[in-house]
């Protein structure tokens, strides 16, 4: 029953491309998709909710459709519930509701899709169909230098989208299992030999989409320009696409993944301290949470690395809650981050930080939203980031015994090195926005704050980070037992 | 019992959530609400505190299975409860000195909103169980800190100060999660009563990388406590509303640093911390820290900022006991300092208040006339801080600090010594100048004794000043108490010496001045100045960090996004060009082309295949 999340969404954008009235459309499928999602991860029986049907014999591929393991109800969750974020929250322009509202819609059930696919095939291919309104929409409704940023982004999700397909031929052929599915994958071993090149293929492939250092120049500039719905659904959730993937296949490559532990371990350095630097450096609100959220993913690599270094997800029970609280935290917290930045853009027709200032006096609601996503994304303890990343860097000492450092735990030490870059440019960027004195059009003569009703998407992803801060057990628990797939009825043939 | 454990954490949240969320518009019921909850909490500190058990209570916050797992759990031993005093009795009094000084302030149910939040983060810190608890709520009252230093945001002063305290408490963090790690890896345990077992049975761990993470864990303590270098943050805090200085500031969170490694020597046993490498530093840091301090303090003209030096020199008195391994020493006189600091702070806001915030002690002068009570009660707040002999509760504590230095480390002895001396020169140049003589300036003609909300806590905090540091008051209220063996010896008589000579020299200089005589000395100019190393800092962070950040992002644009992505584009562009007709120069087409192809590619892989 879970195709219907996927359903909704897309008979939603259909209706909405057929000329029914977008906006109520797309508001009611999101509404329904979060009611549904968040109830079928965290309460429904897990047993009713899958499909699974064969649509080829040779090679064997199923629609199979449903919740693999707690990991796929998180980025459900977290899917459902950055969608109703967006469509509630983004402002589209004057006569283009189609494009904008069922684009966000398909992105959406791609993303969906792909984390509800038992099958390799259709897990690889959802990502592609969500793909393809990502890149409509910023180089049609995008601003700035939308037409660069979006061949950029094409071309690079392109590209890694090619490697990776190339690896997971390369997987499934190795593997000899029979089907594409899931559960028969992970049942075979690879020959480690071969399971090194798969590995390195998978780890560029997946890297490029993640936006793993050096390929990670493509995202700054697309979220920038791309309409805040997409640069939410994108960074928010689709991103987390490589990182979901990479962790499900780990079993089959875990041997091949140590050979690259040294080089995934430099490459995620560089994305916490270099990409840090960078953002520092940056001038627009826009730009700079951007690079922001290619920070950040330099400490959902390390839990990987850490997994990598323990050699399964029993050696260090920490690595994979680690990841996945974090991929969660930090979709939603940049989710909210996206939308308010839009918000402030549209509210003083500027996002460069040298023409803000003490906007918290005009709009003190949007203040204090913003400021709590900034302090998830810096990890304040008590939102969900902070949960996930003091799993990340304890999982990084799991093996820790008292003598010298190890590389993960070097690695470790320097990526918290980053937890200060963030603070600085998080609160220059806040203190340069909201603090000081205000100017002409920050001030209360030009700015009014946040309706009750127009906080309602920003207050569901503050809820959503504050529970999970607080009760990280919530999701975790989800998890448990670490690797035991949730229960899979008969394939029909 | 337990259930009053979790309300003296709950009801401050509970405050500042429902203030937040209902009450911002009516101001003085968000205050009130607010003090109530302060009340409540000194009340239920009180009880716990002469209740004989020691509780512990938990709540687990992460589990996995193969993993301990962390707890949200509340000790409350002797440390705890006399520290809890501290903080809520402290925190009481702020609010309701506070009920009076921010009247008329527009933001006023923020303001209380803030000090709930401190009130929780600070009490979840002194009964954390263990050492990730203790972070969780070392971050939030860093938090709660950063909005009350920033609480007059729209000046740039303030939202500079509150950026700056944050930021640099994030890099002592920096090292304090590092030592966390690495004590976690070597005890195998977060928890503080498990830690000596777990170190026990632990084998195979280096003396040299436990002292390593010990220095770790106290870089913590290092910015939360502003021990130098990290002391930069605390002197531009008094940016905050002054109640929030004597609470935040000085008595209390500030102290924090000096709690935890209190509770982690006592934790782990000293004799297991002396064994270990490069631990001893420690004491040098807060000897340091309190003799750099104390001199930039003689030559400062805000009273304000006059009070957060003598904070800073007062915590590396306790830094330096710690690190001498005398916890019991370091916690006695936090615990006095407490008392006699808020008094001090609370006195120069009712000062500040009356001279319609006037900061300047210069253009003060006269007040004993015009303010009695202030003055009164102020000068047994600067009498406690010189450690004036017997009858005040700072001699018995800083006695013991120099005994114990005299015993163990002659050279800080001679460094605390000193510090004695220019403290009681720095105080009593302040106390001179302010109070008597004759008035500077208009404000300060017209200056008026404060109301009842206003000198009832200065009043209380005045007796506490005096009698909180004897023996049977002290055994019964103080986190940790020894009584001290005292006896008439070189520590006594040269503790005394420097009160009276501190005292003599301000008394000579400032007594009749209208002016600083020391104004054009060139010695005087670098304490002024701070040494420079504000200045110096700027420097570094403005050409250091923002010229790295401007150059790496200049190379990521360049090569990786220039020529090696650029590459890609441009070979790109070519295989585009060549389809040029197809592509029909718009992206919508080339996105159509992009999702067929790529259908068409996967169909035709997997079928072949």
């Amino acid at each position: 029953m879970s195709i219907i999340l996927i359903l909704i969404p897309i008979l939603a954008a259909i209706a909405i491309l057929m000329g029914r009235k977008a906006k109520p459309i797309a508001l009611g499928a999101a509404t329904l998709n979060l009611i549904l999602g968040l109830g079928s991860a965290f309460s429904f029986d897990h047993s009713v909710w899958g499909l699974t049907l064969q649509v080829l014999s040779k090679p064997s591929i199923h629609l199979s459709l449903g919740f693999y393991d707690g990991m796929s109800m998180i980025m459900v969750a977290l899917s459902v519930l950055v969608l109703f974020a967006a469509v509630m929250s983004g402002k589209c322009p004057e006569g283009r509701e189609k494009l904008w509202y069922s684009s966000i819609l398909l992105i959406a059930a791609g993303a969906i899709g792909a984390f509800l696919s038992r099958d390799l095939f259709f897990f690889y291919a959802f990502h592609e169909l969500a793909l393809i309104p990502t890149f409509l929409m910023i180089g049609m409704l995008g601003s700035g230098e939308r037409k660069e940023a979006a061949w950029k982004i094409t071309i690079y999700l392109a590209l890694g989208s090619i490697v990776l397909l190339a690896g997971l031929i390369w997987l499934v052929a190795a593997s000899g299992s029979e089907t594409w599915l899931f559960k028969d994958i992970l049942a075979s071993t690879i020959d480690p030999e071969v399971q090194k090149w798969i590995a390195a293929l998978l780890i560029v492939g997946f890297g490029v989409l993640i936006s793993l250092f050096p390929f990670h120049s493509w995202a700054a500039p697309a979220y920038a320009s791309a309409p805040a719905p997409v640069a939410m659904l994108h960074a928010g959730v689709l991103k987390k696409f490589g990182l979901y993937g990479l962790i499900r296949l780990y079993p089959m490559v875990a041997e091949g993944m140590q050979v690259w532990l040294g080089t995934l371990i430099v490459l995620l350095l560089c994305n916490i301290l270099w990409v840090g630097f960078v953002t520092i450096n940056q001038k627009r609100l826009d730009m700079m949470l951007g690079n922001s959220s290619v920070m950040h993913m330099g400490y959902i690599f390390l839990a990987f690395a850490a997994l990598i270094e323990a050699g399964s997800f029993e050696a260090n029970p920490l690595a994979k809650p680690a990841a996945v609280l974090l991929m969660f935290a930090h979709g939603i917290s940049i989710a909210l981050l996206f939308m308010l930045t839009d918000t402030i853009r549209r509210k003083t027709g500027t996002v460069e930080l040298a023409e803000l200032g003490g906007l918290a006096k005009a709009a003190p609601r949007l203040a204090f939203l913003f400021g709590l996503g900034a302090m998830a994304s810096i990890g304040l303890p008590g939102l969900a980031n902070f949960s996930g990343e003091v799993l990340v860097f304890l999982s990084g000492f799991h093996s820790y015994e008292g003598g010298s450092l190890g590389p993960v735990q070097i690695a470790t030490v320097l990526a918290l090195w980053g937890v200060v870059i963030s603070a600085v440019y998080m609160l220059r960027a806040f203190r340069q926005t909201f603090q000081g004195p205000s100017v002409s059009h920050t001030d209360e003569n030009h700015v009014k704050d946040f309706g009750p009703f127009c906080q309602i998407p920003a207050a569901v992803l503050a809820v959503a980070l504050l529970f999970v801060g607080l009760f990280p057990n919530s999701l975790i628990n989800l998890l448990k037992p670490s690797d035991a797939p949730a229960p899979t009825e008969q394939a029909t043939e | 019992m337990n259930s009053l454990a979790w309300l003296l954490l709950g009801l401050p949240l509970l405050s500042a959530a429902v203030i937040h969320l209902g009450l911002k518009r009516m101001q003085s019921i968000s205050a009130i609400a607010s003090t109530a909850s302060a009340g409540a909490t000194l009340l239920f500190a009180i009880i716990l505190l002469f209740s004989k058990n020691d509780i512990s209570v938990a709540f687990n916050w992460i589990s996995i299975g193969g993993f301990e797992g962390i707890k949200i759990g509340l000790e409350l031993d002797q440390l705890a409860k006399g520290m809890m005093l501290i903080v809520t009795g402290v925190g009481f009094l702020v609010h309701l000195f506070s009920l009076a000084y921010m009247k008329d302030d527009k933001a006023k149910a923020r303001y209380f909103c803030g000090l709930s939040l401190f009130m929780f983060s600070m009490t979840g810190i002194v009964l954390a169980s263990n050492f990730i608890m203790m972070f969780i709520f070392w971050e939030l009252v860093g938090l709660s800190s950063y909005l009350l230093i920033g609480h007059w945001y729209e000046k740039d002063s303030a939202a500079d100060a509150a950026k700056k305290a944050f930021l640099t408490n994030r890099i002592g963090d920096f090292g304090f999660m590092i030592g966390i790690l690495m004590l976690w890896g070597i005890a195998g345990t977060f928890t503080f009563d498990g830690l000596a077992a777990g170190l026990a049975a632990s084998s195979g761990y280096s003396l040299t990388f436990l002292g390593i993470a010990t220095l770790c864990i106290f870089a913590g303590a290092m910015g939360k406590s502003a021990q130098a270098p990290l002391h930069v943050w605390l002197p531009d805090a008094m940016e905050g509303p002054t109640p929030v200085s004597a609470l935040i500031h000085a008595a209390t969170m500030v102290a924090a640093g000096v709690f935890m490694m209190a509770r982690f020597y006592t934790s782990i046993g000293t004799e297991v911390i002396d064994a270990l490498w490069g631990v001893h530093t420690i004491a040098w840091i807060g000897g340091i820290t309190s003799l750099l301090a104390a001199l930039m303090a003689t030559q400062q003209d805000d009273i304000k900022k006059i009070l957060a030096y003598s904070t800073l020199s007062q915590l590396g008195y306790m830094v330096m006991a710690v690190g001498l391994l005398n916890p019991e020493a370091g916690m006695f006189h936090l615990y006095t300092h407490a008392w006699f600091k808020a008094l001090l702070f609370l006195g120069s806001g009712a000062v500040i208040y009356a001279c319609h915030h006037e900061q300047n002690i210069w253009k003060m002068g006269g007040l004993k006339k015009t303010m009695p009570i202030t003055f009164f009660t102020f000068g047994i707040g600067t009498l406690a801080l010189c450690g004036f002999p017997f009858i005040t509760s700072g001699f018995w504590s800083k006695e013991q600090i120099l005994e114990v230095a005299w015993l163990s480390n002659k050279p800080l002895f001679i460094i605390a010594a000193l510090v004695a001396f220019l403290t009681t020169f720095y105080m009593f140049r302040l106390f001179f100048i302010a109070f008597l003589g004759k008035s500077r300036s208009n404000h300060a003609d017209h200056a008026k004794e404060v109301g009842p909300l206003m000198f009832v806590p200065l009043i209380i905090l005045a007796v506490l000043a005096l009698i909180s540091g004897f023996s049977p008051v002290a055994g019964a209220i103080a986190p940790a108490y020894e009584a001290l063996d005292f006896h008439i010896g070189a520590a006594f008589i040269t503790s005394i010496l420097a009160v009276v000579l501190g005292f003599l020299l301000a008394f000579k200089l400032y007594a009749k001045a209208d002016e600083d005589p020391l104004a054009d000395n060139k010695v005087a100019k670098v304490f002024r100045n701070k040494f420079y190393i504000d200045e110096a800092y700027a420097k570094v962070v403005g050409y250091g960090q923002d010229s790295v950040a401007a150059l790496v992002h200049f190379f990521d644009e360049l090569i990786i996004g220039g020529l090696i992505v650029g590459g890609f584009s441009r070979a790109a562009g070519g295989i585009g060009r060549l389809f040029g007709r197809l592509q029909s120069g718009n992206l919508q087409g080339y996105a159509t082309l992009f999702g067929i192809g790529v259908l068409l590619v996967i169909y035709i892989t997997v079928f072949v295949s």
